[in-house]
């Protein structure tokens, strides 16, 4: 965005040896260097939820590691403001076409880019799924099954929840019994309350929202001060993002990062393996070579590398015989319902969603659609809420600063509800080219008729629910958020990309990691789910290695 | 929801919180110096009008002062939403979404504001600059009810423009400004210091008092 603050969006940090030390203003940690000649065991793109983890792990069992990002390595107790625009940076702006009959918003609503990846700017919430959807063909008739136990998910959930210290309830009222979190649930939040308030008299369950932040202290991150801007990065290091988690255990394990670079395509051999990645950093086209090539560069950037690496041998994209890559891509309904209440909530405080209903995840009964949704109480920054409430009510003149200086009186709800994976719902390459030469994405998004229904379902809940809390003069918006799929894994090779591995069915040393991956979309924020399920596919590429199964 | 009585909507705004100034707490632990820089920037380096000419950045700051009007404020002191307009669409930068089937940014904007521009003469024979602020508003509610003459936006929708463009950029500016933080009672900056107290009607000290009620708006009693 600006040049005001720092200048790693324009100058490479992880160079010479050593990285950003994210926990100290202008100091460094080691880090070690591959050259770009010798094939490392595995080239990672993206260091997002799939490529930092993997990162991490594989480097810890030995491997060597190159894991690239076209974002900038930020220090954020130096390089983060309190500040919306200035913030901006976090996020990926460069143009990508939307079309279809409900074009998704891009950019600040579901794309990162910065080491870390949309965790650097995620709300931190930290659910996990409902058992039972892993399989929601064969349980309830809809979507894909995952090639993947809900047990074993279980269990990297717990590694994943301890590996990012969330913080908490004691016991969580939804699903199979838990362990106990890491750390201690946080205060609930007056915007927390109204929902609490509200599921009470409506009679369903509520709970403090599992939270990615920390509620004691860990190593040099002091403890959330629930400063609010949690959106737009975390200047105080208590949110527990890639880039203060994974990325340094990468680092100190001895994977190299490559910050502001860009990979735009994966070059295959004359057997049809991948032999490596070339990237753009530092204002020209370079090469690295890579015995195993894993892309995580979330539900669009994954597909349109698998897409440009098109080649002889693989004339419709890398592991593409399915014709899966690109499709099935998901989003989350986001359908919200705002009210005013009579005391002062002042939402900007805390992190925004501290408290949680999944009630309508687990109550199968009274729905007319297949799936679920959850839904959290709200605190969005002033220029976000503005621009939600202009794009959805249209509000001007003397009313609309009139209406925002009844901010500190807002609460609202807002839904993650699952949509149906739809084949036409796709990531394609355009013929426009951007500035280094790259196609540039085309994003094809329609609602079906179940999540039409699923959106009217919980606007109808959410409004009553927020009603009964006590807000008056309600009004409702519609979005989308988070991205799912584009590159499923499963069973068979001619309906899936790779298999429950991220191993691709056509190249056995390409894999794919990251959300892309998503067979069906689930009712809950994605990002414990990525970082559990890679954590799943490290320890699985690590066991393929003992045994010999790698290139 | 009840649109609401002309003459709710007519009266001026009234901040809640009249003793409030975020820029107060500069020397305080709630800035730290990347914010500190930032707002500074924002304060000082209004940026230069280099996209529009100046007829149609006249219209454009006439259009603002309908969207968002600032008759409280002294001309130094208003915040100049249409600035930042220009600068967004001088340096092309995008926002991360194209719309498939609609022109550039830079074309809505052209053709967005020339729509306008058309729109007023066809119904008052006059310009929009010329128009009373009541006259003003009136127009632009059309523009949003989707009955504007859809022949003058050559390929784009009045409507899509009105809440998707005008309105989107110009509270992206407008509430990103601090002085728009001390009406609606923001707490602004909040690193290091971030809050202590986060329950239903309580504060700390460092975060604005409400003085009076926030001004009625449709819906309300």
């Amino acid at each position: 965005m600006s040049t005001v603050v720092s200048d790693a969006q324009e100058h490479i940090r992880a160079t010479g040896g050593r990285a950003p030390n994210v926990f100290r203003p202008g100091e460094w940690v080691p880090m070690k260097e591959y050259p770009e000649n010798e094939p490392v065991d595995f080239a990672i793109v993206g260091t997002g939820c799939g490529g930092s983890v993997l990162a991490a792990q594989l480097a810890e069992a030995g491997y060597s590691v190159v894991a690239f990002d076209a974002g900038a390595f930020y220090r954020p107790l130096e390089d983060f403001a309190s500040d919306e625009r200035e913030q901006e940076k976090l996020y990926w702006l460069e143009d990508r076409i939307s079309g279809g009959d409900n074009p998704i918003t891009l950019g600040s609503n579901n794309s990162g880019r910065a080491v870390g990846g949309s965790t650097v700017h995620f709300q931190m919430v930290a659910l996990r799924w409902r058992p039972e959807w892993f399989k929601s063909r064969s349980n309830f008739g809809y979507g894909h099954d995952w090639p993947v136990d809900w047990r074993e998910m279980w269990h990297y959930y717990a590694k994943a929840e301890d590996a990012m210290k969330i913080a908490g309830p004691i016991s969580y009222p939804w699903g199979p019994r838990r362990g106990r979190y890491p750390y201690r649930e946080h205060e609930l939040s007056a915007s927390a309350l109204v929902l609490a308030r509200g599921a009470e008299a409506m009679g369903v369950k509520w709970c403090a929202t599992p939270t990615a932040t920390l509620s004691a202290p860990r190593g040099e991150a002091h403890p959330c001060v629930y400063r609010g801007f949690c959106k737009v990065g975390c200047a105080t290091n208590a949110k527990q993002s890639m880039l203060v988690t994974f990325v340094p255990k990468a680092l100190r394990k001895g994977a190299e990062i490559r910050d502001l670079a860009m990979v735009g395509k994966i070059e295959t051999g004359p057997d049809g393996r991948a032999t490596g990645v070339h990237y753009h950093r530092q204002g020209e086209w370079r090469f690295q070579k890579a015995k195993n090539v894993v892309v995580s560069g979330y539900s669009i950037e994954t597909p349109r590398l698998l897409l440009n690496s098109a080649c002889p041998q693989h004339p419709d994209g890398l592991a593409n015989s399915s014709g899966q890559v690109g499709k099935n891509l998901m989003v989350h309904l986001n359908d919200a319902v705002w009210g005013i209440m009579e005391e002062e909530i002042r939402w900007y405080k805390g992190p925004p969603s501290l408290a949680v209903c999944e009630h309508w995840n687990y109550e199968d009964a009274g729905k007319d659609f297949h799936g679920g949704y959850s839904f959290m109480s709200q605190g969005p920054l002033p220029t976000d809420f503005a621009t939600s409430l202009v794009s959805n009510e249209g509000v001007f003149g003397h009313e609309l600063r009139k209406w925002m200086s009844h901010y500190n009186h807002m609460a609202g709800l807002k839904m993650v509800g699952e949509t149906m994976p739809q084949e036409k719902n796709r990531v394609e390459l355009s013929d426009e080219t951007n500035e280094i030469g790259l196609p540039i994405p085309k994003v094809t998004f329609s609602y079906c008729d179940n999540d039409k229904k699923m959106a009217k379902h919980a606007q109808n809940f959410q409004g009553e629910m927020l009603r009964a809390a006590g807000a008056k003069s309600l009004y409702n918006t519609s979005s989308t958020a988070h991205l799912m799929g584009g590159c499923r894994m499963g069973d068979d090779p001619k309906s899936s990309v790779v298999n429950e591995a991220g191993r691709s069915w056509d190249i056995d040393n390409l894999f794919v990691c990251d959300g892309s991956l998503f067979p069906t979309a689930g009712g809950v924020n994605p990002s414990m789910t990525i970082v559990a399920n890679s954590l799943r596919i490290a320890d699985r590429i690590i066991a393929m290695g003992k045994r010999g199964e790698l290139h | 929801m009840a649109e609401t009585d002309p003459e709710v909507r007519e009266v001026p705004f009234e901040t809640p919180y009249p003793d409030y100034d975020v820029l107060g707490k500069w020397d305080s632990p709630s800035y730290n110096d990347a914010t500190r820089r930032v707002v500074a920037d924002r304060l000082h380096n209004v940026p230069e009008r280099r996209f529009f000419d100046d007829e149609t950045f006249a219209l454009l700051r006439a259009v603002i002062d309908a969207i968002l009007p600032q008759q409280d404020r002294t001309e130094r002191d208003r915040i100049k939403v249409e600035a930042w307009i220009d600068e967004m669409l001088y340096t092309n930068k995008s926002d991360g979404t194209h719309y498939a089937g609609t022109p550039s940014r830079r074309e809505v904007w052209t053709r967005g504001l020339a729509g306008i521009e058309h729109e007023t003469q066809r119904r008052h024979g006059k310009g929009f600059r010329e128009l009373s602020f009541q006259e003003q508003h009136a127009l632009l509610k059309c523009l949003d009810e989707g009955e504007a003459d859809p022949d003058a936006w050559h390929g784009i929708d009045a409507k899509s423009f009105f809440r998707g463009h005008l309105l989107k950029e110009s509270v992206k500016i407008y509430y990103a400004h601090p002085y728009a933080w001390d009406e609606m009672g923001f707490g602004g900056p909040a690193a290091p210091r971030g809050y202590l107290r986060l329950g239903p009607d309580d504060r700390d000290p460092w975060e604005a008092r409400e003085d009076r009620a926030p001004q009625k708006i449709r819906g309300l009693p």
